[in-house]
């Protein structure tokens, strides 16, 4: 394929959606996979469609596959790993007597 | 340094530590994912086709109904799938290219007709029975958004073998008619569904590497012995017979032993000789052209209300 | 008992309309322009078959003799079936099954609006089900008519040609069949006048949105829904019912 077709089937192509869904009241929207559709309308429409055949969600978010920016994985180490040895922030680090309730 | 980020890559593999699509991947590894999953994507699009044409005729309305969910899932099994693939950085209308100029491949068996209705039930029975041996290993695929539409496409696929499995039983319990009914598509049916494991694998030149990278994690043969075993218990319950004289039970293997594949066959169809690979391609590319002028306007007319809105605004 | 047969064919009238166009949906399952969409019309057919579905196993309960949704759905014959003619008509392009689906389904909207309150409880509870899939079937259409009404100049013209081929079918949806004058002077059928002008509106301002214009034309085609239909359906049924047919008494 020439430079020029590939621009051609790239400039046709609907664009591609990340779909999120609440399963439930209560719960929060959560990553389902993607889409193509031409417009937010149509990828909410097909998102109904594709994603909750099987009572999968009570609400739809779309968002546009362009504008999701992400961490770099080459960064994990440094964004991640200083969190390690933060073991005060949780519950579970602290001895308290046995007698202590409802803390 | 390229030595390091592939022992960093196959370390992180062997540690079972999914793969993202961001990660650094060998170009090796990336392009086998593209070629496995899209390929598994056109079967699932092309495998609409042998099914969708007896949803026009389905027996009766809860038939009609269960089938044509059924291939509808098949869409959108293909659909989950594509856009796993999108992830490595191809993009659909690239991989419906290389289907429809036959440079892609599809799983051959779609290339059999369906000829009664009780095809519907030996392809439920047979063809989504083998489909979901290979595809339940691939849940725990390496790379993580393989492994996660698969989740999902495993799932949904539960309930299609399992019609399949009523339809053929319905029918052999059913008049002398629908008995051989059902016996004759088992018979057209079986060796192809033995087939869809792929080339032996002392001739399956990719599967060390795939298996090396978690991409494959059973050999083609491991999942067809299987298959074969599984089949010819449940076979009794549906009081038909499976088309191959050499099948017995081995003491000394603990498996069936079964008979000679016919690997001419199985090359033929998928060089294209199939008796309906031209059909379904044709079948394929036709809607997909056909679709053109549907996707452009829906691409204009976003464009156009996307333009009026910014008016609007100014 | 007069009563009760014109209930049946008012019940079957319902159900033949959602078997035959859900049917016709169905065979783009596989062959839809885009996935998504493919997927989208599938959909839209199997809420048509649940409908058909439930329709004729009310008919079948009032009717008794061992009828059943399937005796009713294949085994009468193209003079029994009483759904309109729109539904019948071969699917076309993809913007003529879209322009279809808006009319019926506009239709169908207004109707089972007012039959979810209908005297008999069986078809205002099916009407009421059947709402909530209408209401979102509207809205898919509608969209999608605009979307090709005002889309390239190409689907602008593939439209018009749609709307030209099926005006003409449109007004039997409002032309009572006897069975509808029944009904509706017993209390549980509709009166189809009212919803005449809820449907004109609806679909002259989508027309609008869309940049097409209402036809003038006023002769309308009609007879589908007390048994006079195109050649198409038996074409339909021929393909739907020949394994009922030709294996009589068996099951599925």
């Amino acid at each position: 394929m020439d430079q020029y077709e590939i621009n051609k089937t790239a400039s046709a192509e609907w664009p591609l959606w990340e779909i999120f869904i609440r399963s439930k009241q209560g719960l929060d929207h959560k990553h389902v996979g993607s889409l193509h559709a031409a417009d937010e309308q149509m990828a909410i429409e097909n998102a109904r469609d594709v994603y909750t055949r099987r009572m999968e969600g009570v609400s739809i978010w779309v968002v546009e596959s362009k504008f999701i920016h992400a961490s770099n994985p080459g960064d994990a180490a440094a964004l991640y790993d200083p969190a390690n040895d933060k073991a005060y922030r949780h519950p579970t680090f602290y001895n308290l007597p046995d007698e202590l309730k409802h803390m | 340094m390229e030595r390091n980020f592939e022992e960093v890559f196959q370390d992180k593999i062997d540690k079972e530590i999914k793969i993202e699509p961001k990660d650094w991947m060998p170009e090796k590894y990336r392009q086998t994912l593209i070629r496995q999953i899209s390929q598994h994507a056109h079967s699932e699009i092309v495998g609409m086709l042998p099914e969708g044409n007896w949803i026009t005729r389905a027996p009766n309305l809860r038939r009609k109904a269960i089938l044509l969910a059924k291939v509808q899932d098949e869409a959108g099994h293909g659909l989950y799938l594509y856009s796993a693939a999108e992830t490595l950085g191809i993009s659909r209308d690239e991989m419906y290219n290389q289907l429809h100029s036959g440079k892609a491949k599809y799983s051959s068996i779609f290339n059999y007709p369906t000829l009664t209705w009780a095809d519907m039930g030996a392809i439920g029975w047979l063809v989504d029975g083998a489909a979901i041996m290979n595809q339940v290993p691939l849940c725990r695929s390496s790379f993580g958004p393989y492994a996660r539409a698969m989740v999902r496409v495993c799932k949904e696929e539960s309930f299609h073998q399992r019609q399949g499995f009523e339809i053929l039983l319905t029918l052999s319990n059913g008049t002398e008619a629908q008995h051989r009914m059902a016996q004759d598509a088992l018979n057209r049916w079986w060796w192809p569904s033995v087939m869809m494991f792929g080339p032996k694998d002392d001739e399956s030149p990719n599967t060390i590497q795939s298996m090396r990278w978690k991409i494959k994690r059973f050999t083609n043969d491991e999942l067809r012995q299987k298959f074969i075993d599984i089949c010819t218990e449940q076979v009794k319950i549906l009081g038909l017979t499976i088309p191959d004289k050499d099948l017995k039970w081995n003491e000394v293997t603990g498996h069936y032993d079964f008979g000679t594949i016919d690997w001419d066959e199985f090359w033929q169809v998928v060089q294209g000789n199939g008796p309906c690979n031209k059909e379904r391609l044709e079948t394929r590319k036709k809607a997909w052209e056909e679709g053109a002028w549907v996707r452009e306007a829906a691409t204009a007319y976003a464009e156009k209300r996307k333009n009026r809105a910014a008016t609007k605004a100014a | 008992m007069m009563t009760k047969q014109n209930l049946i064919d008012y019940t079957l009238h319902l159900a033949d309309n959602a078997l035959i166009i859900g049917h016709r949906n169905s065979e783009w399952c596989g062959h839809g322009p885009i996935l998504e969409q493919d997927i989208a019309i599938s959909n839209i057919a199997l809420d048509y078959i649940g409908q058909a579905r439930n329709f004729y196993q009310y008919a079948a309960q009032l009717q008794g003799n061992a009828a059943t949704e399937d005796s009713l759905a294949y085994l009468r014959d193209v003079v029994d079936f009483k759904n309109c003619l729109l539904v019948e008509l071969p699917n076309g392009d993809w913007g003529q099954t879209i322009l279809r689906q808006f009319f019926f389904s506009t239709y169908q909207y207004f109707f089972f609006q007012q039959l979810q309150n209908s005297l008999d409880e069986q078809l205002a509870a099916i009407a009421e089900k059947a709402l909530k899939e209408v209401t979102y079937h509207v809205r898919w259409s509608s969209e999608w008519a605009i979307r090709l009404g005002d889309g390239t100049e190409e689907s602008k013209q593939r439209m018009l040609l749609a709307v030209d081929e099926l005006w003409s079918y449109t007004g039997e949806m409002f032309q009572e069949a006897g069975y509808e004058r029944l009904a509706v002077s017993e209390g549980y059928g509709i009166d189809l006048t009212s919803i005449k002008n809820s449907w004109d509106a609806k679909i002259k301002s989508v027309f609008e949105e869309a940049t097409l214009s209402l036809p003038t034309v006023a002769w309308m085609q009609s007879g589908g829904k007390e048994g006079q239909h195109s050649e198409h359906l038996g074409f339909v049924l021929g393909e739907m019912q020949f394994l009922q047919r030709a294996n009589p008494g068996a099951e599925w």
